[in-house]
């Protein structure tokens, strides 16, 4: 057990402009789970690129030694072909293709470029028992959930004969259950002798698992705490990460709630693709001015479905019902009309759905209201770059410039970026979907500031979320949602964990 | 939150700064080699008077065609159809002007509008109706080239009356022979002044952006950097001045290719109309929920393609003096081959119109320098098939590099 398996030294790592990496160290055991948590845009997962080899040795400074040896990766296959599995942030799934060939993609189980279809699904079989998903081979990847989609990626590892597995924020769109399994998964291969890396910003599951953590900060490693030496809090592990106390997870607010603000009601839309399939039924619900409210329920409740489809009828078809604003009935038909209405969605999906990620920050966060930062039609250059530099120092947004592109970014920085572009529509009301999802503590502290602020300023913020401490933590009412229908309304008072799951479990009863 | 707010700031070296920009460098680079390489082995016919007026006369139209589908590729699209609306364009304004007689200051905005209504048409079935762009205006080169046929009966038409030439033959006129110190060398002394002043201009507009960007606090490039490339383009801009003043002075197509670079570079640059392309290209989705009207943003890409082809059409019949049913074959691969050499992506998104400019030049002076060497059009063809590779490889090259 005392066999270290891994020692990366004094990896330095440079992008044009930033330093990413500066003499970071990490020491791993076999058969530990180890966690890297950090910052957003501390470095953590450059780190495990530098390991994998998506960054060859030679871009990078320092040593990586491996089963007591130097090696220098300069592909990706080179690092696999010693058991060093990657599952990155963003999934790399084809999703039209089945589950078998997902996992056999580059591999094929194949004679002379003929696919041995029999042994393939068999092996699939298998591998899918492993990591206890019980679907048949042939499922189409878009066809199953983004839990089940995560334990592919995990049978697709295995099918490698994996040694040291990489998890870069593994359960960061999945609820609790997935997680939980994902995370007995884990435990169970460690029973097995297999070492892992995670990455979480879910300090919780960190402490449920890991037998180390180490932190980065800055680019540079903090500390290695040992769990097993001390009970270690998530109040310790934060401080190692934003370098001092942090008092409280979400802000103190006073909350002053005004008249109607939105109002939304006998809401129904049909499924975006399976046309004849009614997807929300009578949905009602409002926000007053300076309220926070929040959308609790499962993955796939349709919370997102709501959201979009009043957004500018952005998802779904045959949408029916009434939408008003201060008690007068708006016309949400498009998304333009939509954001003049003084509505704007942060979508759950910033990569796809919230950036133009070639584009750098400045143009991302004016997309949306470029009449503000021009006059008949011509951009001004310098109030374009003031807006940009503005919410980049206000929301915090760690980049080398308002120039860097997006892409570039870390997640939770790509994140802020989407919001600093609706912030600047400056909106009425405010729906955000998922907004801390990867989020670190302390940038998801500073999105409760932002939103506290824009409550006290009288705007309305409809809050999606699948963290329920999070929507316990910030609102004044919770509506849940299950299978397309709003089946509870709870008051701050009424609101925790049991009175939403329970309000699930019996609209669930009902269907 | 006390966190820093960025993450520790390297000042960006020199090197750092060629490395990010070597696309453009690299670009403005090959055209200077490749006139100096077709200037020496054709025994300096290159930049003689006439064949730089010939080179201007023969690539204005691939030029003002390359501005339109900069903006389309960068929208995400392509357009397969400008060869034959070239064609079909220049053939209506022969049967305007020549069979029925129309004057040509009618003729002219007509076919501009015919144009925009052949690229609205295209638009319509892109934008709205989702089909892509590729297949659209595939059967648009095939329906086009055969109207044409149909409304030329196969026939060339010509000649035009000599105003409507003029468009594409005709010059500057020097209205300040008065003035002119040097009546032995320099026969059009306006073509000088113009590019002195444009040069200076051009250079009083770079200082004070310049400028504007210390008191704001935006970073400039180098200043070596800056004082380089002024430099060069100013030299070649007045060594060019200075032989089109010897010979008949500013082609009139050369001006209006001008004015259009300018006007283009400004959208692209300062607009929001062109803002929004950019973002349109580089993630559709990203743009509609942004608010930006996507669809109409495609269909008026495509009608802007529509005019400047019909342009084009124009140009090329007059200086032919004739419209055939054949005219523009194969222009369409011109135009989007320049388009790539001046590092468009082909996914979209990425691209500028001073290198779809460059590009465009580059594809001519080969074009002229490899027909003033005798090479055959199989080679011709051979060569600029290279360097669009050439050039594309370069790109990924210096992607996967960085
Ligand atoms: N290709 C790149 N070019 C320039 N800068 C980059 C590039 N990739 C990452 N960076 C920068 O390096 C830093 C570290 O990024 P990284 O993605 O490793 O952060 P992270 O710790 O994984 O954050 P998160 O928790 O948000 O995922 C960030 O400041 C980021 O902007
Ligand atoms: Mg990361």
């Amino acid at each position: 057990m005392d066999n270290i398996i891994l020692e990366m030294r004094g990896i330095t790592k440079t992008f044009p402009g930033v330093k990413a990496l500066d003499n970071v160290n990490l020491k791993v055991r076999e058969g530990e789970i180890h966690a890297l948590v950090g910052e957003n845009g501390a470095g953590k997962s450059t780190l495990m690129k530098v390991l994998s080899g998506v960054y060859p040795a030679g871009s990078y400074d320092g040593e990586i030694h491996y089963d007591n040896q130097v090696r220098n990766f300069s592909t990706i296959s080179d690092s696999e072909h010693l058991g060093i599995i990657i599952i990155h942030q963003e999934l790399a799934l084809v999703p039209l293709l089945s589950i078998a060939e997902n996992i056999f993609l580059g591999n094929e189980l194949a004679t002379n470029g003929v696919i041995d279809w029999k042994q393939t699904f068999a092996r699939t079989k298998e591998l899918l028992d492993k990591v206890g998903l019980n679907e048949p081979p042939t499922a189409r990847i878009t066809d199953i959930g983004i839990g089940k989609q995560q334990l592919v990626e995990i049978a697709k590892a295995l099918s490698k004969k994996v040694r040291l597995l990489i998890l870069d924020e593994p359960t960061a769109s999945l609820n609790e259950t997935d997680s939980d399994a994902l995370l007995k998964l884990l435990m169970e291969f460690r029973k097995q002798g297999m070492t892992s890396i995670i990455i979480s910003h879910k300090l919780n599951e960190i402490k449920k698992v890991a037998d180390k953590i180490t932190i980065i900060r800055d680019g540079g490693t903090v500390e290695t705490l040992d769990c097993h030496n001390e009970d270690i809090s998530e109040d310790r592990i934060i401080k190692g990460m934003v370098g001092r106390d942090m008092e409280d997870r979400y802000p103190p607010r006073e909350p002053k709630i005004g008249g109607m603000l939105l109002e939304v009601k006998n809401w129904n839309v049909f499924h975006q693709h399976h046309r004849d399939r009614q997807f929300l039924h009578d949905i009602n619900f409002n926000v007053r001015a300076g309220e926070v409210v929040g959308i609790a329920g499962l993955m796939g409740a349709g919370r997102t479905e709501t959201a979009m489809s009043i957004f500018g009828k952005s998802w779904g078809h045959k949408i029916t019902g009434e939408v008003s604003m201060h008690g007068k009935p708006v016309d949400v038909s498009t998304i333009p009309r939509a954001i003049d209405a003084g509505l704007a969605y942060v979508t759950e999906d910033r990569k796809h759905l919230g950036l133009v990620l070639n584009n750098n920050i400045m143009h991302n966060t004016t997309l949306s209201n470029l009449e503000a930062v021009s006059s008949a039609g011509v951009i001004d250059n310098h109030k374009e770059r003031t807006v940009a530099t503005d919410y980049r120092s206000k929301l915090r947004i760690r980049s080398h410039s308002i120039y860097q592109e997006a892409v570039n970014l870390s997640g939770g920085n790509q994140q802020k970026v989407v919001l600093s572009k609706w912030l600047f529509t400056n909106p009425e009301v405010l729906i955000l979907d998922e907004p801390t999802r990867g989020i670190d503590v302390g940038a998801k502290y500073e999105i409760y500031s932002i939103i506290n602020q824009l409550a006290a300023e009288g705007k309305g913020i409809l809050m999606i979320s699948s963290e329920m401490p999070e929507l316990l933590g910030t609102c004044d009412r919770i509506y849940v949602m299950n299978e397309g229908r709003i089946v509870a309304e709870l008051s701050k008072a009424e609101a925790s964990q049991e009175s939403i799951m329970r309000a699930i479990m019996r609209s669930g009863e009902k269907h | 939150m006390v966190t820093e707010t960025s993450t520790q700031k390297t000042t960006p070296s020199i090197g750092d700064y060629l490395r990010n920009n070597i696309r453009e460098y690299g670009l403005l680079v090959a055209l200077v080699v490749i006139m100096l390489f077709f200037q020496v082995v054709t025994g300096g016919v290159l930049f003689k008077p006439v064949n730089i007026t010939n080179l201007i006369l023969q690539n204005s139209f691939i030029v003002i065609m390359a501005l339109g589908m900069l903006l389309i590729i960068v929208a995400g699209h392509i357009d397969l159809s400008v060869g034959s609306i070239v064609a079909l364009t220049g053939g209506l304004s022969a049967i305007m002007l020549v069979k029925m007689g129309i004057h040509y200051s009618l003729v002219v905005p007509l076919c501009l509008i015919l144009g925009g209504v052949i690229g609205a048409a295209q638009g319509y079935w892109i934008a709205y109706q989702k089909i892509p762009a590729f297949i659209v205006t595939l059967a648009g080169m095939l329906v086009f080239r055969g109207v044409t046929y149909v409304v030329l009966q196969n026939r060339p038409i010509g000649p035009f009356p000599k105003e409507f030439q003029v468009l594409s033959t005709g010059f500057v006129p020097d209205i300040l022979w008065f003035a002119n110190p040097l009546p032995g060398t320099i026969t059009n002394l306006f073509a000088l002044v113009a590019v002195l002043v444009l040069v200076g201009l051009a250079i009083y507009a770079g200082l004070k952006d310049r400028a504007s960007n210390e008191k704001h606090g935006t970073e400039n490039e180098p200043f070596a950097f800056f004082a380089l490339q002024m430099g060069i383009i100013a030299v070649v801009a007045i060594f060019l001045g200075f032989q089109l003043s010897t010979y008949r002075g500013l082609p009139n197509v050369l001006v209006v290719m001008a004015v259009l670079i300018a006007l283009y570079t400004f959208i692209t640059t300062r607009s929001t109309i062109g803002r929004r392309v950019y973002a349109m290209g580089g993630n559709e989705k990203a743009a509609k929920l942004s608010g930006i009207n996507t669809e109409r943003l495609t269909f008026y890409t495509f009608v802007n393609m529509g005019v400047l082809a019909a342009l084009a059409g124009m140009i090329i019949a007059a200086r032919l003096n004739s419209a055939t049913p054949k005219a523009g074959v194969g222009f369409e691969l011109d135009v989007i081959a320049a388009c790539f050499i001046g590092g468009a992506s082909a996914s979209g998104g990425v691209g500028k119109i001073t290198g779809a400019v460059i590009g465009a030049f580059i594809m001519g002076v080969m074009n002229n320098g490899m027909s003033i060497m005798g090479l055959g059009i199989d080679y011709q063809q051979l060569v600029k098939g290279l360097v669009l590779l050439a050039a594309v490889f370069f790109d990924v090259y210096n992607k996967n590099k960085g």
